[in-house]
């Protein structure tokens, strides 16, 4: 039961194609910087299926640049 | 029920998830903003007013915004502006202002009457309170009243608690929670060299190779320094080294995780030096020109008794003295006492002898709660001493704090018995000094000091002290061996008047209760762990009858005839108290910033010198106070030199053996501050950590047959508390070790731990007792 967070950097002017692009994933909550070009991904997953199906999907994406795990909490059963 | 809760939990944690990439990212990008996120929730059509404050929490001082519209705080974010923060808070700080709005706030003062408590007003009540400590003190003396405060206090707070109490009754009977986290801190840093608090500051971050985290569980108590690290390792590649005796998140986030056996921190860090003279790491020409050796009593014992006193007898000895002595300390030694491998050993010794290496040493309650706590902090101070790695940009021994204001008012309003704001009671330059600016005639300040907290707390069981004043701490959840000072408490002949804003276990025992205006309801400043002193303005009106503690102190004090030296006007009495307070301060070595430059911008880091900061002190480069005409000066001390101490190991107060088997650690949770009486009114804190816990390790659950949420009886020497068992969840503690987090009321583990303290600093091991465990 992943989530995770991440700092995506976008290609140069690509920041609201890719705001939008994420943004219409349903295990992805993004939230862009106001004034740098960089947005914040939270996604959320109930197994490792669906977790490697997600990476698989993001890894398409061809506005990423870089794309860098700052935590994942891999909750309990009981949360 | 349990769906609603799995699923805030979740929500939390996802909100947790976004934090620490909002917190990394703010690293990367100073004043970045994300504004939907931070303004998630506010009316659109909000016309608010944004004013800077530090945040209420924690020790780091965090700068924050708060947004006010028709006289309510709707909104709080990060200040981009704060040097500390970047823009960013932790769980708490985002949450922090609803923890003014709690259903039960207090809002009128209450008298208990026959076994009730009845309203009454602020006048009368503070009536009751001037009468109740002159009876007091005309029946039993001036050392029969007290005042018992705490870091949380501002310094103006802590200030005209002091003047009274010291200055106008004569009686240092004046001691703050700050005893039971800091005190530590502050004789490891006198001891060393001669004057307190650290000599760098977050700034170090930006530019350490290496830190090492002393029993430091930073990601979940210091969450946004934290952060702040694992940028840097993302940017420059640094190595984050946890030394613990649990695993925890900060564990799990090092670069290594190196377990230790509790108490044996000690012999690790003399490993530490054995290892840099053995390989020939030590910085001679630094030590030869800056340091000397010295050694003091041992075998001092844990203060377990009534009364217990003792006093430290330093004798200098050679630097031949000190390598003999430190033979019996090789890795190959104390590994088998320690837990930790040879190698591990050298390892860490290793990062520290390197000459390209720069090394921060990180630590707080883990090494403060430590029945030889002023010893492991000297033991630290030796490391970056032999290496000349201290008091310049990355090399930093920095020790942090859990309080809003523990460094700013406790330790340098000096509001412990022994302290005064510049210098101590004993001394009779430093009571002349204070008689002066309070006005007050010299004799009224009492050479000779009295209490420290938990003797306080005896004297009050005693029946020595008969009146005490408990402002804006929660005493009767936190102190060690809790039954016998609840029980002493309560007994007849005494008065206790508690201020605070909610209800707890502490106003619980009180005769009256005060309501306090809360954090931005009144003006006030705070001093961080970095010796940045923050300044915050009203914001707010106070509920009800509600005061700041600052005005319930010179309300009584004027009751009690010392209207002269409490004078201060309404509207202006917090500038007029800083002001005088900042002539205690003045000089080179620790003169405060004006009022105005604290207005103006986030804070300021003291000694503030000619209009500017003083980043890293005892460094002639940075710190004007250095008058040695060499590179560092150690000021503090009448040589100019740092002392390494010969600190030896020893063991606990009391260690597991055939009837209480395992060890007894408590700690806290990153989403309740300290005893919970804030954060436990913020719903989705609460409802992410509603209770305490007992956390075992594995193998041992397993041979138990413990699951987690199983009822676990902990049964130590003082008595026994049931708690639902926590197994490879959030920590775990190593083997025949069990960790219980202190916030829960309902579940007091301080009704079990053991009152034993540091005989220098006199502050207790709330993280080693023995304790036996049993399925219920």
């Amino acid at each position: 039961m992943p989530i995770k967070s991440y700092l995506v950097h976008p290609n140069l002017g690509k920041k609201q194609l890719l705001h939008t692009a994420l943004s219409q994933i349903e295990q992805c909550e993004v939230i862009p910087a106001e004034n740098e070009n960089l947005l914040i991904l939270v996604t959320e997953t109930q197994n490792k299926t669906e977790e490697e199906n997600l990476q698989e999907r993001l890894s398409l994406l061809k506005d990423i640049k870089l794309m860098a795990l700052v935590s994942g909490f891999n909750t309990p059963k009981t949360f | 029920m349990y769906e609603s809760l799995k699923t805030n939990r979740r929500d939390f944690v996802k909100k947790m998830a976004a934090l620490s990439a909002m917190t990394a990212a703010a690293g990367m990008f100073p004043g970045i903003v994300f504004a939907s996120e931070q303004e998630k929730g506010i009316p659109a059509n909000a016309n608010l007013d944004w004013k800077k404050a530090p945040c209420r929490f924690c020790g780091v001082g965090c700068g924050v915004l708060i947004g006010t519209e028709n006289g309510k705080a709707i909104a709080v974010k990060g200040d981009p502006k704060s040097p500390v923060n970047k823009g960013l808070c932790c769980v708490k700080g985002y949450h922090s202002i609803m923890a003014l709005y709690g259903s039960d706030r207090l809002t009128h003062p209450l008298v208990k009457k026959n076994g009730r408590y009845v309203q009454t007003t602020m006048d009368e009540a503070l009536d009751l309170v001037a009468s109740k400590m002159k009876e007091t003190i005309a029946a039993h003396g001036k050392d029969s009243v007290s005042i018992y405060g705490s870091g949380q206090w501002t310094i103006p707070d802590g200030y005209v608690a002091s003047k009274l109490f010291k200055g106008c009754i004569g009686t240092n009977n004046v001691e703050a929670n700050a005893r039971l986290c800091m005190a530590t801190a502050v004789t490891g840093f006198l001891s060393s060299f001669g004057l307190d608090e650290p000599m760098g500051c977050y700034e170090d971050i930006d530019h350490a190779d290496t830190f090492v985290l002393w029993g430091n569980n930073m990601a979940e108590m210091h969450p946004v320094l934290f952060s702040r690290l694992l940028d840097q390792r993302m940017k420059r590649g640094v190595k984050i080294i946890d030394l613990a005796t649990r695993t925890t998140r900060t564990s799990m986030a090092a670069d290594k995780s190196i377990i230790f056996n509790p108490q044996t921190d000690l012999a690790i860090a003399n490993a530490i030096c054995y290892e840099i003279i053995a390989n020939g790491w030590m910085n001679k020409s630094f030590v030869d020109e800056h340091c000397r050796f010295s050694k003091g009593l041992t075998n001092m014992g844990y203060g377990l008794e009534d009364n217990y006193a003792f006093t430290d007898k330093p004798e200098g000895i050679s630097f031949e003295d000190y390598k003999d002595f430190l033979e019996d300390y090789s890795p190959e030694k104390v590994s088998n006492l320690t837990g930790v491998s040879v190698k591990d050993l050298k390892y860490l010794a290793a990062h520290f002898g390197d000459p390209n290496k720069k090394v921060m040493s990180l630590w707080c309650m883990g090494m403060n709660q430590h029945s030889r706590g002023t010893w492991i902090n000297n033991l630290v101070y030796n490391i970056h001493l032999l290496t000349g790695k201290i008091s310049s940009p990355g090399n930093s021994p920095f020790s942090l704090t859990g309080q809003p204001s523990a460094c700013g008012t406790v330790r340098e309003v000096g509001t412990l018995t022994h302290k005064l704001p510049h210098g101590v009671v004993a001394n009779k330059e430093h009571r002349e000094f204070a008689a002066k600016i309070w006005g007050v005639p010299v004799e009224n300040i009492d050479p000779k000091p009295t209490y420290h907290t938990v003797e306080m707390f005896r004297a009050l069981d005693r029946g020595d002290i008969r009146f005490m004043w408990i402002q804006v701490t929660n005493p009767m959840v936190t102190m060690p061996k809790l039954k016998r000072y609840r029980d002493g408490a309560k007994k007849e002949g005494r008065f206790i008047v508690v201020s605070d804003v909610y209800p707890t276990p502490t106003t619980d025992i009180a005769d009256v209760i005060l309501p306090s205006a809360m954090w931005v309801e009144r003006e006030g400043l705070y001093g961080n762990s970095e010796r940045r002193t923050q300044h915050f303005e009203q914001m707010l009106e106070p509920p009800g009858e509600a005061i700041s503690d600052t005005l319930q102190l010179i309300e009584v004090a004027k009751r009690l005839g010392y209207e002269k030296q409490f004078g201060y006007k309404e509207d202006t009495h917090i500038a007029e108290i800083y002001n005088e307070y900042r002539r205690h301060h003045e000089g080179k070595k620790h003169n405060l910033a004006p009022l105005e430059v604290l207005k103006s911008q986030s804070g300021a880091l003291w000694p503030y010198v000619d209009g500017k900061e003083t980043k890293w002190r005892y460094n002639s480069t940075y710190d004007p106070a250095c008058s040695n005409g060499k590179d560092f000066h150690f000021y503090g001390n009448k040589d100019g030199k740092a002392v390494i101490w010969q600190r030896p190991y020893e063991p606990a107060a009391e260690e597991p053996d055939a009837d209480y088997p395992f060890w007894l650690g408590t700690g806290r949770v990153v989403e309740h501050w300290h005893t919970g009486s804030m954060t436990r009114r913020i719903p989705v804190l609460h409802q992410s950590m509603p209770h305490s816990y007992v956390e075992l390790h594995p193998k041992d659950a397993d041979r138990m047959q413990i699951k987690t949420g199983d009822k676990v009886k902990l049964t130590t020497r003082r008595g026994e508390i049931t708690l639902p068992a926590s197994v490879n969840e959030r920590g775990v503690p190593a083997p025949m070790q069990v960790f219980v987090p202190f916030f829960d009321e309902s579940m007091l583990i301080n009704d079990i731990t053991l009152d034993s303290f540091c005989p220098i600093s006199k502050e207790p091991d709330y993280k080693k007792c023995a304790v036996k465990v049993e399925k219920v």
